[in-house]
């Protein structure tokens, strides 16, 4: 297979996985890295560099779509940022003293765990203001369009919400990822934040995770262009359409299938790492 | 003008900045790619073994130096740079919408995000 085959397949298959990633919302990264190992044979590191740099662009591609619905909280983005970036830099300082098995089972079970949470019942429960004080200290809460005009909703368990964050920082630089489904677990879960916002404010946030790691990735020789190349642009070919797609698509059976692809991808990874063939 | 609106205001100049900083990386991408495929597509490639990239394709000055000499490899991580600095830019001019407003506090939240992101970007450089 010469550069330009090998270049087509990599487009090909991130354009599916972008697509679908945008249709069931679970993002086009968690699920192309996993592809590029196994189906592919590539290296886990130029895979885990070249999803982080794409993670960057449908991110930023759907942030600048979501802004507009007026969905997306700038200062809890910002304030739970400085927990993410900081949990990227020791991610991605740490992954590159881990061996690939343990990363290789770390992330297949992050998988598991987003393709459990795609399928799981949403709330659009807004918490009363005043929940936590430090929230009211910090001008978290605000207002989201709900259908009868502007609801307010309070934030609750910031520091709870804080610590999940840099977890979530953290795995975002081990695994080149978004790690949307965990910064989702820490807005929506404890801080209670409701669904729309939390989902909307952590789409914002990936992008400034993910630009916290890459440096380091790319002075570690970690971002190879001719990989991230067609990583890059297929993914965020199939996610913009994939977008277009999700307005008014009835998504439930096909975010079931897909929920399985993933969870069978994830324990091939967990089986691959532990096994040592990785 | 309240806060919710100005606030509004504020995330649809963010969103057009976004917007672009993808429309013209990737661009800039899809030319390198030309290029890169049109010049070397014959060859063979390894991605199966890690041998980390070349100096040049890991530094901000290499990448720089590269692409004006219009090698493509370096014109594909020139594009992949702007895509990262993308999320950079947004952060640093939240940093002035934040200013504009007086709102001292997230304004100093907003710089330490930068400061994070900078130390990063640019820390790693000198290791090499």
């Amino acid at each position: 297979m010469n550069t330009l085959e090998f270049s087509i397949i990599v487009a090909a298959v991130s354009a599916v996985a972008g697509f679908l990633g945008a249709l069931t919302g679970l993002g086009g990264g968690v699920v192309i890295t996993p592809v590029l190992i196994l189906l592919l044979g590539v290296d886990l590191r130029y895979a885990i560099g070249a999803t982080l740099v794409s993670v960057i662009a449908t991110s930023s591609g759907a942030a600048a779509a979501y802004v507009k619905e007026g969905f997306s909280n700038i200062r809890v983005g910002m304030f739970l940022e400085i927990a993410t970036t900081v949990g990227a830099v020791v991610g991605a300082a740490v992954a590159t003293r881990t061996p690939a098995s343990a990363l290789a089972v770390i992330f297949g079970l992050i998988l598991l765990y987003s393709a459990w949470d795609s399928m799981r019942q949403k709330s659009e429960q807004a918490a009363p203001r005043g929940c936590d004080p430090l929230a009211e200290r910090l001008r978290l809460s605000s207002t989201f369009p709900g259908p009868e005009g502007p609801t307010a909703y309070g934030v609750c368990r910031v520091k709870t919400g804080f610590g999940l964050m840099f977890g979530a920082g953290v795995l975002s630089g081990l695994l080149g990822i978004g790690s949307g489904a965990v910064k989702v677990l820490a807005m929506d879960r404890a801080m209670s934040i409701p669904f729309k916002v939390s989902t909307t404010t952590s789409n914002f946030m990936i992008g400034v995770t993910a630009a916290a790691s890459a440096g380091i990735y790319l002075s570690r020789g970690y971002i190879a262009p001719g990989l991230a190349m067609p990583v890059m642009l297929g993914v965020l070919a199939g996610s913009m359409l994939g977008a277009r797609f999700l307005m008014g698509a009835r998504v439930r059976a096909l975010r079931l299938l897909f929920g399985c692809v993933v969870a069978a991808l994830a324990l091939e990874m967990i089986y691959s790492g532990a096994t040592g063939k990785l | 003008m309240d806060t919710a609106e100005h606030d509004r205001g504020v995330e649809v100049v963010i969103g057009t900045l976004l917007r672009w900083g993808v429309v013209i990386s990737a661009a800039v991408v899809f030319a390198g790619a030309i290029g890169w495929l049109a010049h070397s597509g014959a060859q063979p490639r390894d991605y199966l073994h890690f041998h980390s990239e070349a100096r040049d394709l890991r530094t901000i000055s290499g990448v720089l130096a590269g692409a004006a000499r219009l090698s493509w490899a370096h014109v594909i991580q020139l594009g992949l740079l702007l895509l990262i600095a993308t999320p950079v830019a947004r952060v640093a001019f939240t940093v002035f919408a934040f200013w504009g407003e007086r709102d001292w506090m997230y304004v100093a939240i907003t710089l330490l995000v930068l400061a994070i992101l900078l130390f990063s970007l640019l820390g790693g450089q000198h290791s090499i």
